[in-house]
C-alpha cells in the first residue's frame, strides 16, 4: 500500500466522520432531505466561488459556498412560510432552481472553469493526493485532508460545545425560546456548519453522495442505541465502516470510490436494520414467534385446565386433538407442546396425555382469574 | 383581590394572517394562585400562554409578567408545552429531560452540575417517578410523560408556571399527583396558569378562571364567575359537563 492509498483512505474515513456527526442532528430534526437540499445547491456557490479563486479547495469557495448552502435552507423557509406550498415542495422547488444555475453555468464555462461535471456529482478522491499543500517547499499533505479535517474538527468543537443548545432546541424549540436559547440562532448557526461540512465533503465524495454519508450512519446507529451521546460516537463508527469498507470493495471491483463508500453506508444500513438486537427486523420477528408461542402455551393451559379431572380428558387432552380445536397447523402444534414442557407448564405420560404440572396450572389459573 | 399581578395583559391581540385568535383581552392574574384558562377549541387557550412567553407574535397590546418584560425575568417563568409537541423517540433518558429545566439558569455552554442533577432527583421524587430516571422517555406512559415536564418545569425554581393542558389524557394517578404539585406550588406562594379541558374539575382545582373564546368573556375568583351564564356566554350553548358543573357554580 502506498502511501496515496493510506491519504485516500484517511480522507475517506474523515470525511464519513464529519457528515455523520452533524448527521446525527438532521435525522434527529427530521431535516434529512434538507441536506439533500443544500448538497445540490452549494454547487451553485462552488461555481461562482470556482470563478473567483480558481480552486475548489480555496477559502473563498468554501464560504461562498456555504452561502449558498445556508440560503437555501433560508428559502425553503421563506417559501413555506407564505402558507401557499408545503414543507417538502418548498425544498423541491428551491434546489433544483439553484442546482440547475449552477449546471448551466458550468456547461457554459466548462473550458474556462476546468470543473467538469463528473467530479461534480462523484467527487474525485481517487485525486486528492495530487493536489497538495506546500509550504516554502515543503510538503504538508493532500488540500482536501486539511480542509475536511478542519471541518471534523469544526463539528467536534461545536457539536461538543453547544451539546446542550442542540439537544435542547432539537427536542423541544419551544422551551429552548422560553428559557432563551434562540431556536433560530441554534438552527442557522448548525446549517452553517452542514453547509460547510456538505462543501467540504463535496471535494472528495460529490455533491450527491454527501446525503448517503450524512444520513445512512445515524439512521442506523438510532436502531441501536437510545442515547445521544451513544448515538453520535455510533454514528462516526459506522460511518468509518462505510469508508474503509467502501475504498476497498472499490478497488477489489476497480469502481469509483465515492460510490463506493456511499453504496457501503446503504449496506451498513441495511445489515443494522435487519440484524439490530432489539429495533432490527430479524429481532421483531423473533420476539413476534416467541410471544405467539407463549400465548399458545398458555391457551393449551388453560384448555387442559378446563377438562383437567374430567373424562372428556381422555380425548380432548391429546396432540392430535389439539390440531383440531385450537386450528393449529401440523408442525405448530408439536412446537407448542415442546415449548410447554420446556417451561416446566405441561408433561406428557406415558400414554401419551398432556397434564398440566402444578406450575402450569397456577399459570392457567392467573390467565383465567385476569 | 388584592394581591399583585404576576401577569398584566392589557388590550392584547395576536392574529394569523388577518385572522384573529386573541381579541383585544385584558387581563391580570393574581399572585399565590391556581388560575385555569378554559374555554371551547380554537378559543385561543394556547395562544395566550405563548402570547405570555412571547412565542406568537403579537399585533398589539402589553404583556407584563412580574411588572417586567418577559425577557428580563425568564427565569422566574417555567413554561410546560403540550405533551404531544415534542417527539418521545428522542434519544434521551427521564433524568435528561428534566435537567433540561436548569438549562436557563446556566445559559449558553455550561453543563449542569451534581447541584442540577441533585435537583432533577428531588423533583423526579415529586412527581413519583424517581425510579424511573434512567429510563428511555419512549418508554414512558402518557401520564408518566406529562410528569416528567412536571419535574422539568419544578426544578427552575419559578415564580410562575405556565402549563398547556398538563391533565391531558392523563391517568388518575398522575392527576393526583399534578394536583398535590399544584397545592404545593401555591402554598409557597408562586403562581400557575393551566390551561384546562376538563370543566367538572374547574372548581376543585383552581382558584381563579379565565373564560375565554377569542375575546375574554371573564375571569376572576372560580365562585364569582365560572357561573353558567359565563360558561353559556363562552361555549356558545353548547357547554360540556353543564349540568355537572351547573350547581357547583352558583355560591
Amino acid at each position: 500500500m502506498t502511501v496515496a492509498d493510506l491519504e485516500i483512505q484517511l480522507l475517506a474515513v474523515v470525511v464519513a466522520v464529519g457528515c455523520a456527526l452533524p448527521g446525527v442532528f438532521l435525522v434527529l430534526r427530521r431535516m434529512a432531505l434538507v441536506s439533500d437540499a443544500i448538497s445540490h445547491s452549494i454547487l451553485l456557490g462552488i461555481v461562482l466561488g470556482f470563478f473567483i479563486a480558481e480552486d475548489i479547495t480555496s477559502p473563498l469557495l468554501v464560504g461562498a459556498a456555504t452561502a449558498t448552502g445556508v440560503l437555501t435552507v433560508a428559502l425553503v423557509e421563506l417559501l413555506h412560510r407564505t402558507r401557499r406550498v408545503k414543507e417538502d415542495a418548498a425544498i423541491a422547488l428551491v434546489f433544483p432552481a439553484l442546482f440547475s444555475i449552477a449546471v448551466i453555468l458550468i456547461s457554459r464555462f466548462a473550458e474556462d472553469v476546468h470543473l467538469d461535471l463528473d467530479a461534480v456529482l462523484l467527487g474525485e478522491i481517487a485525486f486528492a493526493p495530487f493536489r497538495r499543500v506546500q509550504i516554502s517547499g515543503a510538503d504538508l499533505g493532500p488540500r482536501s485532508l486539511w480542509l475536511m479535517g478542519a471541518l471534523l474538527a469544526a463539528n467536534l468543537i461545536v457539536i461538543t460545545v453547544f451539546f446542550k443548545e442542540l439537544k435542547l432546541a432539537t427536542f423541544d424549540a419551544g422551551l429552548a425560546h422560553a428559557l432563551g436559547f434562540s431556536p433560530a440562532l441554534v438552527h442557522y448557526g448548525f446549517m452553517t456548519l452542514v453547509s460547510a461540512t456538505a462543501v467540504g465533503a463535496f471535494d472528495a465524495v460529490g455533491s450527491i453522495l454527501v446525503v448517503a454519508l450524512m444520513i445512512a450512519p445515524p439512521a442506523a446507529a438510532y436502531l441501536l442505541t437510545n442515547r445521544l451521546p451513544r448515538l453520535l460516537l455510533l454514528s462516526g463508527a459506522l460511518g468509518t465502516l462505510a469508508a474503509l469498507s467502501g475504498y476497498w470493495v472499490a478497488r477489489a471491483a476497480d469502481v469509483s470510490i465515492a460510490g463506493s463508500m456511499a453504496s457501503m453506508s446503504g449496506v451498513v444500513f441495511l445489515a443494522v436494520l435487519l440484524f439490530a438486537p432489539d429495533r432490527g427486523i430479524v429481532a421483531g420477528m423473533r420476539s413476534r414467534a416467541r410471544q405467539k408461542l407463549a400465548f399458545a402455551s398458555v391457551m393449551l393451559t388453560t384448555h387442559l385446565l378446563h377438562h383437567e379431572g374430567d373424562p372428556s380428558a381422555e380425548r380432548e387432552s391429546r396432540e392430535a386433538h389439539l390440531q383440531e380445536h385450537f386450528r393449529w397447523s401440523g408442525d405448530f402444534a408439536p412446537r407448542v407442546i415442546w415449548h410447554a414442557e420446556r417451561q416446566g407448564l405441561i408433561v406428557r405420560d406415558g400414554g401419551g396425555l398432556l397434564r398440566l404440572t402444578p406450575l402450569g396450572r397456577e399459570a392457567a389459573r392467573h390467565q383465567m382469574t385476569r | 383581590m388584592s394581591a399583585p399581578a404576576v401577569v398584566e395583559i392589557d388590550d392584547l391581540t395576536v392574529a394569523y394572517r388577518q385572522h384573529p385568535v386573541l381579541w383585544d383581552i385584558d387581563l391580570t392574574v393574581r399572585a399565590g394562585a391556581l388560575t385555569a384558562v378554559v374555554g371551547p377549541n380554537g378559543a385561543g387557550k394556547t395562544t395566550l400562554v405563548k402570547s405570555i412567553i412571547g412565542l406568537v407574535p403579537v399585533a398589539a397590546g402589553r404583556v407584563r409578567v412580574l411588572g417586567r418584560r418577559y425577557r428580563e425575568v425568564r427565569r422566574e417563568v417555567a413554561y410546560v408545552p403540550q405533551r404531544g409537541s415534542v417527539d418521545w423517540d428522542f434519544p434521551t433518558s427521564v433524568i435528561d429531560v428534566v435537567l433540561m429545566g436548569s438549562y436557563g439558569a446556566l445559559g449558553w455552554i455550561r453543563r449542569p452540575g451534581a447541584r442540577e442533577r441533585a435537583a432533577a432527583v428531588e423533583a423526579l421524587e415529586k412527581v413519583g417517578l424517581e425510579a424511573f430516571r434512567d429510563r428511555q422517555i419512549s418508554q414512558l406512559s402518557g401520564g408518566q410523560q406529562q410528569r416528567v415536564f412536571l419535574a422539568r418545569a419544578l426544578i427552575q425554581n419559578a415564580q410562575l408556571y405556565l402549563m398547556d393542558e398538563p391533565f391531558q389524557g392523563v391517568d388518575a394517578r398522575t392527576e393526583r399527583a399534578i394536583v398535590d404539585v399544584l397545592k404545593e406550588i401555591r402554598t409557597q406562594g408562586r403562581t400557575v396558569v393551566a390551561v384546562h379541558h376538563a370543566l367538572q374539575s374547574v372548581p376543585e382545582y383552581f382558584d381563579d378562571v379565565v373564560l375565554l373564546n377569542v375575546r375574554k368573556v371573564a375571569s376572576g375568583g372560580v365562585e364569582d364567575v365560572f357561573t353558567e351564564e359565563n360558561l353559556r356566554a363562552t361555549y356558545g350553548g353548547r357547554v360540556p359537563f353543564l349540568q355537572a358543573v351547573a350547581g357547583q357554580g352558583e355560591p
